[in-house]
């Protein structure tokens, strides 16, 4: 085993894989989220190869100066007391990397399914709205038989539905569709708009029985009480199927940044379909063709057209260890691991390939396997020391297989900004060292 | 059916989750198709969120703007956002044509998309510019404003006259250049990558 001066062992210990993940900054921009890597992680990125043991550990190095002051033996002394909230260890710095209208969940940080409410990603349109819930109500109008205001309690009255779902921002790991010679990228800085949460709250379909739904109705109009007062067409197939208003996630009110006190949400779909601070429903018969379904969240096709309300989230995975930053210190047997989801139901098989997807072989799925929910994979391997290729493939239980950034590419044209669901992975080279990849 | 006695208590325990457990069942057959909740919306309430405006202008409110008006709109309070000429920097590009042929975007990474080359319906603009602008002050733009400014935008974009009246009646006879290119998802799931 590789020690650097120190005494720090030179890899992500897998039990804090916290410390070492470089913050990315961000430009903001109206529309799409366009992040940048800091210089700090560039840094840690070019100097990651053994020669060098010290970086991308360097800071690890700073931080062991001013790691917080513990007992040395906590057995001899007695502990703190008991707390009104709970707090993470003062050793576990993990955080979402933030701009001002998004923020990416860490997922080379964090295990199992769910992400834990202060790291689930972020997505606004027009910042984060501070609503009393004792003055927030949801109105349904249009084509119903009775208009009608909910108030907050009015929704928590009718009987509940918690589900386990992932949700993700169409925009996710778009930075490795549009730039495929990106290397030095963490999967938070690539696919960190994707988390998964409980969602506790109302079927939208029992609101809609509430109000006397007209059965010519065919479209809803989700509008949210922020400074975007964001609007987004939603079919009523969808509505009547598993759309919920949610108030709880994860055992808790929802965040401010995640809706509270509600927001609409819609199992499998893009994510700014899920509108938030929901505060008003317009029943109709035609779509809405509001601005974030026409000039935004279209997808232009090679053919000349461009894909409108393109909900459903396709079949996808990533690898979140081994992935940049890390350096594998040592040949010998590692435990890959990574999260794949489908928009369409359960995750059927993950394949995983060591050889730069010449030869693949299965992962373990590690339960709970739930539709449309994240599920963690894990596979064992071998490294012997050779620069090697590692991919992760999912298939769904359509048979959908994740494609690679080629054939993706061929079917959507290199113009699209939305759905990067292809085939990604890691180099690690001689050293140990790694850098996110998407070519074998 | 066996009669519980007094002296087992596990029997009465069982006997109560029965109870419960048929109850719970019964209370679920019970659900009514309606609970009463909530309360009318009056129309007041309806009028003051019902803001959004269709392809068919329906939601668009009186009042009208020429893009004469819009230019001065323009420069107090949009300029600074969207540049003089609706180029953007440092938000985005609300302006441009080109191509005029076709309809790339798909294979052109770096064709950016404006109101005059990608947006395929002109009551659109009404609808977000009042919704959400400016930036600074969102949502506190006078209809006559909002028809002005929608005005300026499409001239810019070399898609009305600078004397055209904007209004309820003639903003949804506006053909935007990019009406036609819009299709449904044919993603179905399956082997078949779309």
């Amino acid at each position: 085993m590789l020690y650097s001066p120190d005494g720090i062992r030179a890899v992500r210990p897998k039990t804090s894989r916290n410390r070492g993940s470089p913050v990315p900054k961000q430009i903001d921009r109206l529309g799409d989220p366009v992040r940048r890597i800091s210089r700090r992680a560039m840094l840690a990125g070019s100097a990651g190869a053994f020669g060098t043991a010290t970086l991308p550990f360097g800071k690890a190095h700073a931080r062991q100066q001013d790691r917080p002051n513990v007992p040395d033996d906590p057995t001899k002394v007695q502990g703190r007391d008991a707390s009104e909230l709970g707090t993470r260890s003062q050793f576990e710095q993990v955080r979402r990397s933030a701009g001002r209208s998004s923020s990416q969940t860490p997922h080379q940080d964090l295990d199992g399914i769910i992400t834990p409410s202060d790291l689930h990603y972020e997505r606004h349109h027009g910042g984060i709205p501070e609503i009393d819930p004792d003055r927030h109500s949801l109105l349904i109008h249009g084509m119903v038989e009775r208009d009608t205001m909910f108030t907050v309690a009015d929704l928590k009255r009718f009987p509940s539905r918690s589900v386990i779902h992932f949700m993700e921002c169409s925009g996710n790991g778009g930075r490795s569709y549009r730039n495929r010679r990106t290397e030095d990228v963490t999967p938070q800085q690539v696919d960190g708009l994707t988390s998964t949460s409980e969602w506790t709250g109302v079927p939208l379909a029992t609101l809609m029985r509430e109000v006397g739904v007209d059965p010519e109705a065919s479209w809803i109009l989700a509008e949210g009480g922020d400074a975007a007062v964001m609007t987004r067409s939603i079919p009523m197939g969808k509505v009547m199927d598993d759309a919920l208003i949610a108030y709880g996630q994860n055992g808790e009110a929802l965040r401010p940044e995640q809706g509270y006190p509600i927001r609409l949400f819609l199992p499998g779909w893009e994510g700014s379909a899920s509108v938030k601070w929901i505060r008003r429903i317009e029943v109709g018969d035609e779509a809405f063709m509001t601005r974030e379904e026409t000039s935004k969240y279209t997808d232009p096709l090679p053919d000349g057209t461009a894909r409108q309300f393109s909900f459903t989230m396709d079949t996808k995975s990533i690898i979140t260890f081994p992935a940049y930053p890390d350096t594998l210190p040592e040949r010998g047997w590692w435990e890959m691991s990574g999260l794949a989801w489908s928009g369409r139901g359960r995750i059927s098989r993950v394949e995983i390939s060591t050889d730069g997807g010449q030869s693949w072989s299965d992962a373990e799925l590690q339960g709970p396997v739930l539709p449309i929910c994240h599920t963690r994979f894990r596979a064992a391997f071998n490294w012997q020391g050779d620069e090697t290729v590692v991919l992760s493939r999912a298939t769904d239980e359509t048979g959908y297989v994740q494609p690679t950034l080629d054939e993706l590419i061929a079917v959507r044209g290199i113009g699209t900004r939305y759905h990067h669901n292809h085939i990604r992975g890691c180099r690690i080279r001689p050293n140990g060292s790694t850098v996110f990849t998407v070519d074998a | 059916m066996r009669v519980a006695t007094p002296r087992s208590a596990g029997v009465w325990t069982a006997v109560a989750v029965v109870i419960v457990a048929s109850a719970a069942i019964a209370a679920q057959q019970d659900q009514p198709e309606r609970f009463g909740f909530g309360r009318p919306a009056t129309e007041a309430e309806i009028a003051a969120w019902d803001i959004d405006v269709t392809p068919d202008g329906t939601g668009l409110p009186p009042g009208g703007g020429t893009a004469v008006e819009g230019r001065s709109i323009y420069v107090e309070k949009c300029e600074i956002c969207h540049g003089a000429h609706g180029e953007g920097r440092p938000f985005s590009q609300l302006v441009g044509r080109e191509p005029r042929q076709g309809f790339p975007f798909g294979n052109q990474p770096s064709l950016v998309r404006t109101i005059g080359n990608y947006w395929p319906f002109a009551p659109t603009l009404y609808d977000y510019t009042f919704r959400t602008m400016p930036f600074d002050e969102p949502g506190t733009l006078e209809p006559d404003e909002v028809y002005a400014l929608t005005a300026f935008l499409l001239y810019l974009n070399d898609i009305v006259a600078e004397d055209d009246v904007i209004d309820a009646n003639t903003l949804p006879r506006v053909q935007m250049p990019a009406r036609d290119k819009f299709v449904g998802d044919n993603r179905r799931g399956g082997r078949e990558l779309r």
